[in-house]
């Protein structure tokens, strides 16, 4: 049953019982939300400052919950153009299963290589947040 | 062998024989197959005979002249037969074939909802409908005017008769589509029930029978169905086939759904005119060697015969609802009094998808997710549940590890 401690290793099941970016702002320049048809996950971001700070509402698996926890955390202080690089190499990181350096904790995610059908509930916060950003970015642009 | 084993209604280890795929290991664990509400393995008589049937016996029915064309046609005719006699209809003539339940669904929304039914008429569906029973209705309301209402279950998921009642008391509605047993809670309805109340109150019946049929000997004319629809993947038989089941008369009053080669009885430029039914509903080239794949699953089931399986499946259920009572914070969903082999749980500090993930690690496979029926997981208050169901070939021995998967997840995730 090693395979399964991979998946569910501790960062993953501590961010996703006890989320640190979790609750949403009272003041924010943009928000976004992500929906997972296949499941019903849902989650709703609220940024500020070009996503340099960002909150969660997640309602989903530990997988969704953990990656949106952990990329708040990642993201923070960041400017658009880091994370959409971060974003990159999460998802390449994804994709190959390789831990990337530059992604940090992120790179907990990296057993979800293995598991195709989930793959979703991980990316799912990021693409919820570039599609935030992109509408930030036309807003402003 | 164990006590639960030996009383089992059947031989269950020379039914697993039957199925070759209940050999397969998956992730280096034995397969503990308990998604079978999705779609059933196929025993060997059903692989058998599609093999033989392109091997031995293969062309285009209906058309040729020829030897081959000739024989085939003996055999694909030879299952609506079958089919007719499996569900005690009239006649042969009232067996559509069609890809699955959902297109038969669609068959009658399209082709008797938009002749039969005027703007202004209502059809009645439940809170506990698969979304095949749920979209092509409200296309048809869309599109053609009739009203969608939707009669309420109980919290312990079976028909709100109240519901119903209320729903009906205008005398506008005219098509009462409900499941016959419901996908994620494993609740039957009472059938012959719900026909007389819809025949009472001058409206139709159409039965969603996808799971149903699996579990019941069905009788549509005992129940005075109007339309029963069910398909073939379920039933241990291929994927790409199902049947409509619908009295001559409507039938005979339907206008094509599909139009093409097969359902017609003469064409011009200028003007077609149709087939009688049931080739009036079948165009093009059908499902050959699936529809012959069919016949041997009828004659699979049929030759274990109902009872047995009613009795096996019976046990499986009172089984599992046991184990997995026991195990803290495990919700069932849905507590119904007439219940079969189809069980959707959530766990207080697992997802769905977590619980499904981590089974499959284990070799166990069930179902995660609204089970194609978003409107009743919103009922429920939930965003998505883990379902296990049961078949032929289901052992308690699975049941208990799948109960041990769950207390390992409960481990895991535990508070």
């Amino acid at each position: 049953m090693t395979d399964i401690a991979e998946l569910y290793q501790a960062l993953i099941m501590d961010r996703s019982r006890k989320p640190r970016f979790a609750g949403r702002l009272e003041v924010f320049d943009a928000e976004a939300t992500g929906d997972n048809p296949m499941c019903g996950d849902r989650i709703h971001l609220f940024l500020q400052r070009d996503g340099a700070k960002v909150l969660h509402e997640s309602r989903g698996c530990a997988i969704m919950t953990a990656s949106a926890d952990l990329m708040a955390e990642a993201v923070a202080n960041k400017s658009p153009k880091e994370i959409q690089s971060l974003h990159e190499a999460f998802e390449d990181m994804l994709k190959t299963g390789k831990p990337d350096p530059a992604l940090g904790d992120l790179n907990a995610l990296s057993g979800v290589s293995e598991y195709r059908s989930r793959i979703r509930c991980a990316t799912l916060p990021w693409s919820a947040l570039a599609e935030a950003l992109k509408e930030e970015q036309q807003k402003n642009g | 062998m164990s006590a639960a084993l030996k009383s089992m209604p059947f031989d269950i280890a020379k039914i697993r024989e039957d199925f070759p795929i209940l050999e397969r290991q998956v992730h280096g664990k034995k397969l503990v197959f308990l998604d079978s509400a999705a779609s059933a393995q196929k025993p060997r008589a059903v692989i058998d005979a599609m093999v033989h049937a392109m091997e031995a016996q293969y062309a285009n029915v209906h058309r040729g002249l020829h030897y081959m064309s000739e024989k085939t046609s003996d055999a694909y005719e030879a299952v609506r037969d079958k089919v007719a006699s499996f569900l005690n209809a009239a006649s042969r003539e009232e067996i559509v074939f069609t890809r699955n339940a959902t297109e038969a669904i669609n068959l009658v929304a399209y082709s008797y909802g938009r002749s039969a039914l005027r703007p202004g008429d209502a059809v009645v569906i439940s809170e506990m409908e698969h979304h095949a029973n749920l979209v092509p209705w409200q296309i048809l309301r869309d599109q053609h005017g009739v009203e969608l209402r939707v009669a309420k279950i109980t919290d312990a998921g079976e028909l709100d008769f109240a519901s119903l009642e209320e729903q009906f008391a205008d005398g506008k509605v005219k098509l009462l589509a409900v499941t016959h047993m419901s996908n994620v809670l494993g609740s039957y309805t009472p059938a012959e029930r719900l026909a007389s109340f819809a025949h009472e109150r001058g409206a139709k019946i159409l039965l969603d029978g996808a799971q149903a049929v699996v579990h019941r000997r069905i009788d549509v004319q005992a129940i005075d169905a109007d339309f029963y629809v069910f398909s073939g993947h379920k039933l241990y038989g291929p994927t790409g086939i199902g049947v409509l089941y619908a009295k001559a008369e409507l039938l005979e009053a339907m206008p094509p759904f599909l139009a093409g080669g097969d359902m017609i009885a003469s064409v011009s430029f200028a003007k077609s005119s149709w087939a009688k039914p049931p080739a009036r509903f079948e165009a093009g080239t059908p499902a050959i060697i699936e529809t012959i794949g069919l016949g041997a699953a009828i004659d699979y089931v049929q030759a274990i015969g109902f009872d047995a399986i009613a009795e096996h499946e019976r046990f499986l259920t009172d089984h599992a609802l046991a184990v997995l009572s026991e195990i803290e914070g495990l919700n069932i969903l849905g507590r119904a009094q007439d219940r079969g082999g189809v069980i959707s749980f959530t766990m207080s500090h697992a997802h769905a998808h977590d619980i499904a993930t981590l089974l499959d690690r284990q070799g166990i496979a069930v179902r995660a997710g609204h089970h194609c029926a978003e409107p009743l997981m919103g009922r429920l208050g939930v965003s998505s549940t883990a379902r296990a169901s049961f078949g032929l070939y289901t052992l308690p021995e699975e049941i208990d590890a799948l109960g041990a998967g769950l207390n390992r997840i409960k481990q895991i995730f535990g508070a």
